[in-house]
């Protein structure tokens, strides 16, 4: 069959080979030509799984000889955010304080993946811990936007937003706590999900903030998250916060459209820091749901602007937990520098464990760690950590409440489009970038980037949210969008 | 030696001033779980070091963990038994660097404890206050290897090995109010705790193996005054440790009081071979452990029904036995903490109720039953074992041989007295010894006569004895008595 068209969506690709009308290895292939030939401009990955990849591939080829059916994503490659834990393979979040540790066993997102015939061909890039709204906190160097490589991609799934739009897969998964999908899906034009809390397992999600923490979906159509979406979801008994029923399917409703449906745009995510540029595709958007019927409000979620700075309480305080168990002892880096000291007797195991996160940590890492720790120490409790959760349970009523009057809510998933790399060095400037991310993250509730339109030729995302549970009628608006505005194409086709 | 009057005071030997001891202790107890409890590792003492660990239990990245059902089912008989309410509770982080620690956070229970406010019966009826039983999970274990002579000892050591075999057991925590006046009582808490914790099936609760360990929080006052600072006593690895760390910690801080100095609140070990306690983390380094919600796991809810369950299946427990059997017997509960403790207190109701002199069934279980096999004794032989001996047809000697051979054996009490040729001695018979024995010597006599009944109590024992030696113990002891105050009152 070599030689024969590899089509590009996840869709199409898991179609074809299913039908035996491509092969898993040939889409891999192609694939893995895309990177070799582009990966250095961007650095989307960490590692790039070759031999994985075509072993995998030929697993798949095999099954579909012998008659079987490998699954919904059959032969599909993905890559995967360095952060979701991969049998054999270094999972390092991009931070030192785990370069070269290879985990015992799969995510169970990846067990899954394989399961349905994907085909893993990268870890990809982050933000160290998934800290960081541009991908370049990586103690491996930044990731560049394939829109526009002086730009970031934004993240901090940098890599898994970027791998997508530069085609080097049709679909990556990313996690997403304040924003970390949805941000650099706006940033690189694709599409990125973060699905409600508990829908995804998060066993073998290398955890930065636990209560806010979800694996989703990117792809350059809405179909193909929704294809992932449907495949990764439903509960885990090895998560206990994983949510016992199953998600309800996707792909059979996302032909639905929006007709009669209430969508109300979110106005305090409309006004000051926004770029104009940004609100004006917003405006485009509800106009488009409009013209499919759906009826448009302005909807108001008071809390939400407190988001910020409960989150930057929250997510710090359960990192500062999290990140802990980085102490050199059991795996990844150690510094023992016992030549330091020489003749003051051994290193203390207190002194190793200073040296090595000293040592392991990069600088945004150790912010938030002290942040964290601060806001949790005992006096401070109360004023920070405790009042921070007050305001999670007011954002969540907040919108419960608009929920009462919309079906779903619209809003920027950014302030602005890619900035530059270097461009943002203050922390809290780069904090601002997931203003319109973080209540939902707070709310445990689904929302997702879908790319509607350019300024200036980088791209620009619009957010649509969903109250709990809500993905299927989440993504019936997420293609009426995509309709009313074709999806870019990646940056570089695959060769056919 | 502390000295302790009946007001359970202390009075200083060097001042003669009074001091009250104050205790409340802190009781871990490992679960005798079938697996750990985050994830379904073997919970078993003594394996190969780290060979019963997994990416849960070993904390690694991307792991989580799931709460076992047996870990809550059997945190809620403890507090049950303790007679505690369960109350809807959720799991806390306490974080802390510790190398035995895999992910430098223990999951514990903080402000909602699953078991609060409850109570333990002492068996002299001393009670003391519960104040919660929640749940945690325990540390690997760190071995400090030197070459030098150190050996064991943090400070001398070269490096320090892990294990995690024991990360991830499931504890439970059960705090004491600060009730305790006594090092005695103390013990007899943990003791009776341990009863409480075999009887309903909980823990092995030993102290030597660490699946239950001990640590006390001691301080000293001048009765009536308000709590004294306090020093936390750990390290401590049997029951009579914990009363000589106990009592060594009240006189040291009576002597740093009496000497005008101030107690540090602090961490101390107790070191068995010095026979002393020595200072642990103090209050300056004390660790602020930044309590947190597990946001890893969700609240935990036991249901009405679960819980009105869990009472259904509760033993009758060993407070709840010495009643019982004391009421039986007419006796001080007390009196029948030991039958209890041997679990042969039913064997001692049954007997009872089977006819048997209560006094009698219960000082031979107490004596005479200390051994293995005991408790599948018939009641009704025993019954039978002490109407014989009531009636004269045994003397204690040969009731405690016939009832050797009856736990032995299996067989009735007359059949084995028959076998073993034990009659009853004729009257007559032992007074002719006994008027021997007092011809034979009578110096001895003399005396005798001549003592206050306290001298003579003693006394009696000599001529007992050569009773005794006289018809090899087939003399009943009583009757000699009897004899002996006859021949007295007619001197």
């Amino acid at each position: 069959m070599s030689g024969s068209a590899v089509p590009t969506t996840a869709a199409a690709i898991a179609n074809a080979v299913r039908a035996g009308e491509v092969s898993a290895v040939d889409v891999v292939d192609a694939h893995l030509a895309v990177i070799d030939a582009h990966e250095a401009e961007v650095h989307a990955f960490n590692e790039v799984l070759h031999d994985h990849a075509r072993a995998t591939a030929a697993e798949v080829d095999r099954t579909v000889a012998a008659g079987g059916d490998p699954g919904p994503l059959a032969g599909v490659p993905i890559a995967l955010k360095d952060n979701l834990c991969t049998r054999g393979i270094a999972t390092t979040c991009s931070s030192k304080i785990l370069e070269g540790w290879r985990p015992p066993y799969d995510a169970t997102v990846v067990q899954l993946l394989a399961g349905a015939g994907a085909v893993a061909v990268g870890k990809t890039n982050l933000d160290e811990f998934a800290m960081g709204s541009s991908t370049e906190n990586s103690a491996f160097g930044a990731t560049r936007n394939p829109r526009d490589t002086a730009k970031v991609p934004g993240g901090s799934s940098g890599g898994s937003a970027a791998a997508v739009a530069a085609g080097f897969a049709p679909v990556s998964l990313g996690s997403d706590t304040g924003g970390s999908i949805r941000q650099p899906a706006s940033f690189c034009g694709v599409v990125g999900v973060k699905p409600t809390y508990g829908a995804v397992s998060r066993y073998g999600l290398v955890a930065f903030a636990s209560s806010l923490d979800q694996i989703g979906p990117f792809s350059a159509t809405v179909e193909d998250s929704a294809l992932i979406l449907d495949v990764i979801a439903g509960h885990d008994p090895r998560d206990s916060t994983s949510i016992p029923e199953a998600l309800v399917p996707i792909t059979p409703t996302l032909g639905d459209g929006v007709d009669g449906l209430r969508i109300g745009i979110v106005s305090e995510l409309m006004g000051e820091g926004i770029d104009p540029a940004v609100t004006a595709r917003v405006q485009a958007a509800a106009e488009a749901f409009e013209a499919a019927g759906a009826k448009v409000g302005e909807a108001s979620v008071p809390a939400v602007t407190y988001g910020l700075s409960a989150y930057y309480l929250i997510a710090p305080a359960e990192a500062s937990s999290n990140l802990a168990r980085y102490d050199g002892v059991r795996y990844g880096l150690r510094v023992d520098a016992t030549a330091d000291r020489q003749g003051s007797g051994p290193w203390t195991t207190a002194e190793m464990m200073a040296a090595t996160r000293t040592a392991g940590f990069g600088a945004e890492v150790k912010r938030r760690i002290m942040l964290g720790t601060y806001a949790l120490s005992a006096g401070y409790y109360d004023a920070y950590y405790g009042k921070a959760l007050k305001v999670r349970t007011l954002i969540a009523r907040d919108f419960d409440a608009a929920y009462e009057q919309f079906d779903l809510l619209l809003s920027p998933t950014a302030p602005s489009t890619a900035f530059g790399l270097g461009d943002v060095s203050d922390p809290l400037t780069m904090y601002l970038n997931d203003v319109c991310t973080i209540p939902t993250n707070l709310a445990g509730h689904p929302a997702m980037s879908v790319p509607f339109g350019t300024a200036d030729g980088l791209p620009i995302g619009v957010q649509i949210l969903a109250p709990a549970l809500g993905e299927p009628t989440m993504f019936r608006a997420a293609a009426v969008l995509e309709a009313a505005v074709a999806p870019l194409a990646p940056t570089w086709e695959v060769a056919r | 030696m502390t000295v302790v009057d009946r007001d359970n005071l202390i009075t200083s030997p060097t001042t003669g001033d009074q001091w009250e001891l104050v205790v409340g202790l802190e009781v871990h107890c490992e679960l005798a779980t079938a697996t750990k409890i985050f994830c379904s590792c073997p919970n078993q003492f003594g394996d190969e070091p780290n060979t019963n660990v997994c990416p849960v239990c070993l904390g690694l990245p991307g792991s989580l963990p799931v709460l076992n059902h047996q870990v809550v089912e059997l945190a809620m008989r403890i507090g049950r038994a303790l007679q505690c309410t369960v109350e809807p509770s959720v799991f806390a982080r306490k974080n802390y660097f510790y190398p035995d620690m895999p992910k430098d956070y223990q999951v514990s229970q903080y402000d909602k404890p699953t078991n609060v406010e409850g109570f333990l019966d002492l068996p002299d009826g001393f009670r003391v206050g519960i104040e919660r039983a929640h749940i945690e999970e325990d540390t690997g274990k760190n071995t400090h290897v030197s070459s030098g002579s150190g050996g064991g000892r943090i400070h001398d050591a070269e490096y320090s090995l892990v294990d995690y075999n024991r990360a991830g057991v499931p504890l439970v925590e059960i705090v004491g109010k600060p009730d305790i006046r006594t090092s005695e009582h103390a013990k007899a808490y943990v003791d009776e705790l341990r009863a409480i914790l075999l009887a309903i099936g909980a823990s092995d609760a030993k102290m030597e193996e660490g699946s239950m360990r001990a640590d006390a929080n001691v301080s000293v006052r001048h009765p009536g005054d308000p709590l004294g600072k306090r020093c936390e006593i750990k390290n401590v690895n049997s029951l009579r440790s914990l009363g000589r760390a106990i009592e060594y910690e009240a006189r040291r801080q009576i002597d740093l009081l009496e000497s005008g100095e101030t107690i540090r609140q602090e961490t101390r070990h107790w070191d068995e071979e010095g026979g002393r306690t020595r200072p642990g983390r103090s209050k300056e380094d004390a660790d602020d452990y930044r309590y947190f919600q597990e946001p890893d796991l969700v609240p935990l809810d036991p249901s009405a029904e679960w819980i009105a369950a869990i009472d259904e299946s509760l033993p009758t427990l060993p407070a709840q036995r010495r009643s019982l059997l004391a009421q039986a017997a007419a006796v001080d509960p007390s009196a029948v903490a030991l039958h209890v403790a041997r679990g042969l207190d039913g064997l001692a109701l049954a007997a009872i109720e089977a006819g048997g002199d209560a006094g009698r069934v219960l000082n031979h279980i107490e004596h005479n039953l200390a051994v293995e096999g005991a408790e599948s004794l018939d009641p009704a032989h025993l019954a039978a074992l002490v109407t014989m001996e009531v009636q004269g047809d045994l003397t204690a000697t040969q009731a405690k041989t016939v009832l050797a051979e009856m736990v032995a054996s299996g067989n009735d009490p007359a059949t084995i007295a028959a076998a073993k040729g034990f009659e009853a001695m004729d009257t007559s018979e032992l007074e002719a010894i006994v008027d021997g024995i007092i011809a034979d010597n009578p110096d001895d006599w003399a005396k005798y006569v001549g003592a206050d009944d306290k001298g003579r109590k003693k006394l009696s024992g000599f001529f007992t004895g050569k009773v005794m030696q006289a018809t090899k113990g087939q003399a009943d002891g009583k009757a000699v008595n009897a004899i002996l105050a006859h021949r007295l009152a007619a001197s």
